[in-house]
């Protein structure tokens, strides 16, 4: 067209689906370039921050468990984790391990309801499970029957899959007997079969090339693979810049959340900088220190073996958002190995848990939900009612570099000639599944909206 | 009964799962019927599901379930169009069915909260306050429980399929105690619970693991909340305690017994 004044053509997708919460994408293309990708999320606020004011110390594990029921067992930790912190309190032994155990669980159902659910329909050309059922209803099953092992583990400890009733600050309400955990391991044991499966079927999958450009952040444990607790640490998109940490207290010092029109969610950024977290991060800070049973599946997986110390050594850092589906798939059969090992050497301790008095202090907690790093901060008084509280989500700070994602895969699409709303809205979905975006977190899924001006 | 392979039915009742202000924790729940879930997708045409489905087809539906409570202008809309597409309603969970623990802000001043959370406020749409499915349109059935019980929502699609009313009842928790031979908490620790108060559903879940229920699939059909408060005022809990205790997941709901319950009002009790 020869008309010279900019002119916007506008296309609609009717929400994004296959992520958890809304969301709608705003594209705004000149000339056949991307000039902007916005994550528009419409995810009705809550005001969990608000209503947690006036609390007792004793109830946001239960609260912000609501924030999110694809994750509640992270929001609990995290929450556990700040509290204990503000009075003083570490939670540790087999009580710790309990909680490791529980996560255990929560990361096989939520990695696994992605994998199978949520993220093979795109490498399959499917619309959903159920169109999958239909042409490979054998890997269907089997990814049904690990996220049932998941739930039984969460189910086991915390009464339910979905906002578990026995986390309590200190603890537990009450531990299980290593009789009543035993029926769970011959389930595990099943399930470490069906793991290595998974990996194995995502392992077949095609990747396009693709490469997220954002600094990698993760907690990072001495001798494990952080999941209930670790320091924040960062791998710096920059190879100029060195991989770096900073104590959990300094954690709004670095990761800034700030308000933009578009979205009921709040943006964060690191030290300035565009990050991303969960599967990829957790790779590239932790991986050297998965189980050398996991080490091997994700060489079989094609992921190489991961840095040799966190996000520096030999080794290869993976930032094609596409194989986070490998990473997920190899921390799920870790998981699992987790579980049985946890269980094996597991005694029941005298107390479910600690006493947790309250005082007048700030504290902090990051656990590392299923898709990223979890804050969450509290200011309680002395009588332990909550003055203040802070959570930072993981989807909220992954949505500047999902957004990058989205505007360098949709023009590298322009630029093969996919321009067609059909391929557009396709392609922008996988960028975004490919972060197994939590949207009900940061503050549900896709309307396209593209404006084309020329 | 049917099977779940039968042979081509002509035309599969519609499904459609819809959400407003929630946490996806109760259609997440259908997600987690892994040994049903194959079933029911083969007796029912899961038509509109965008959390596990990327083709969302139009109504009319069925079956519609709604997940998340009525708190943006925008919900008011939606609701109703929904309605306009749904043969049966059915509301799942606290925040569909009661408001949510986001109701907590109809007991605050709202723009003080989006102060709390967002530094600018005004980008922000909300109603002062979240509120029910049924506060706005018809509703055929409403499935309790902060989140809804995994059994009961089988229970009531199984119910719909076979065109009969779902069979939940409306007691107490204390009666999912007894059935499951807890000890009770109250009675023996001098724990504070709200099972007496609280519908059942979730199989008296906290007592089992030595917690007092925490009233998460709020008031049962029958209350006698007087009864109750001065036990948990002996077992320690202040007024302020019990007035957090009540007001959670359920604040809505709990709130309207505590209005009845008021002295010089009888109508909180009646026979089962």
């Amino acid at each position: 067209m020869s008309d010279p004044t900019p002119r916007a053509q506008e296309l609609r997708i009717p929400s994004l689906a296959r992520v958890e919460g809304e969301t709608a994408l705003y594209l705004r293309i000149h000339h056949g370039t991307v000039v902007e990708a916005r994550l528009k999320i419409y995810e009705p606020p809550r005001f969990f921050e608000a209503f947690l004011r006036g609390r007792a110390h004793t109830e946001p594990p239960d609260l912000t468990s609501r924030i999110c029921g694809i994750c509640p067992v992270a929001y609990q930790m995290s929450a556990c984790r700040a509290i204990e912190d503000a009075c003083g309190v570490v939670v540790d032994g087999q009580l710790a391990a309990l909680r490791r155990l529980l996560y255990c669980g929560e990361w096989i159902e939520s990695q696994t309801l992605h994998i199978h659910m949520l993220h093979a329909p795109d490498f399959l050309g499917e619309d959903d499970v159920i169109g999958l059922s239909r042409s490979h209803l054998e890997h269907v099953k089997r990814g049904l029957r690990l996220k049932q092992t998941g739930n039984a583990v969460v189910e086991l400890l915390g009464g339910r899959a979905i906002h578990p009733v026995n986390v309590r600050i200190g603890g537990f309400h009450r531990a299980p007997t290593r009789a009543e955990l035993r029926p769970l391991e011959e389930r595990l044991r099943t399930a470490l079969d069906d793991a290595w499966d998974t990996v194995r079927w995502v392992a077949g999958f095609e990747f396009p090339d693709a490469e997220c450009e954002a600094d990698l952040l993760a907690l990072a444990e001495p001798g494990t693979y952080a999941i209930e607790s670790g320091v924040p640490t960062v791998l710096p998109y920059d190879a100029a810049l060195p991989p770096y940490s900073f104590p959990l207290r300094d954690f709004t010092d670095h990761v800034a959340e700030e308000q933009v029109s578009h979205s009921t969610a709040l943006h964060s950024r690191l030290d300035g900088r565009r990050h991303l977290t969960g599967a990829l991060a957790r790779w590239a800070v932790s991986g050297h220190l998965l189980s050398p049973l996991a080490l091997q599946a994700a060489r079989e997986a094609g992921l190489g073996d991961p840095p040799s110390q966190a996000g520096a050594g030999r080794g290869e850092v993976c930032r094609n958002p596409y194989r986070s589906i490998l990473v997920r798939a190899v921390e799920v059969l870790y998981a699992v190995q987790e579980a049985l090992r946890i269980i094996s050497e597991y005694e029941r301790p005298a107390h479910p848990y600690a006493e947790v008095p309250a005082r007048a202090a700030t504290g902090h907690g990051a656990t590392e939900a299923p898709r990223g790093l979890l804050y969450h901060r509290y200011a309680l008084d002395g009588r332990g009612r909550v003055t203040d509280a802070r959570i930072v989500p993981p989807t909220a700070q992954n949505q500047g570099a999902i957004e990058e994602d989205l505007r360098r895969l949709v023009q590298a699409g322009l630029d093969r000639g996919e321009g067609s709303e059909t391929e557009l809205t396709r392609l922008c979905e996988r960028a975004v599944r490919n972060h197994d975006p939590c949207i009900s977190c940061s503050a549900h899924f896709l309307e396209l909206d593209i404006e084309r001006t020329r | 009964m049917s099977t779940p392979t039968t042979p081509q039915p002509p035309a599969r009742p519609r499904l459609g799962v819809f959400k407003l202000a929630s946490c996806d924790g109760c259609q997440l729940t259908l997600l987690d019927c892994e040994d049903e879930l194959l079933c029911i997708a083969a007796e029912l045409e899961i038509a509109h599901f965008p959390e596990a489905s990327s083709e969302p087809a139009p109504g009319p539906y069925d079956l519609v379930l709604v997940e998340g409570s009525v708190s943006t202008p925008e919900h008011l809309e939606r609701i109703r169009r929904i309605r306009a597409d749904a043969r049966h309603l059915v509301t799942i969970g606290a925040c569909a069915t009661a408001g949510g623990v986001q109701a907590l802000r109809n007991y605050a001043d709202v723009e003080g909260y989006l102060a709390t959370v967002y530094a600018r406020p005004e980008y922000i749409e909300t109603l002062a306050a979240s509120t029910p499915i049924s506060a706005h349109v018809a509703v055929d059935f409403e499935l309790r429980g902060c989140p809804i019980d995994r059994g009961q929502l089988v229970e009531v699609i199984t119910a719909f399929l076979a065109g009969r009313k779902p069979a939940i009842p409306n007691h107490s928790v204390c009666f999912s105690c007894k059935r499951r031979g807890n000890v009770c908490v109250t009675v023996a620790h001098g724990t504070p619970c709200l099972g007496p108060v609280t519908h059942a559903g979730c199989g008296a879940l906290c007592p089992t693991y030595g917690r007092g229920c925490y009233g998460c699939f709020g008031p049962a059909g029958t209350t006698n909340l007087p009864a109750l408060v001065p036990l948990m005022q002996r077992d320690g809990m202040s007024e302020e305690d019990i007035g957090r205790f009540l007001h959670t997941f359920n604040v809505t709901a709990f709130t309207a017994v505590e209005e009845q319950g008021q002295p010089g009002t009888t109508d909180a009790e009646g026979p089962g």
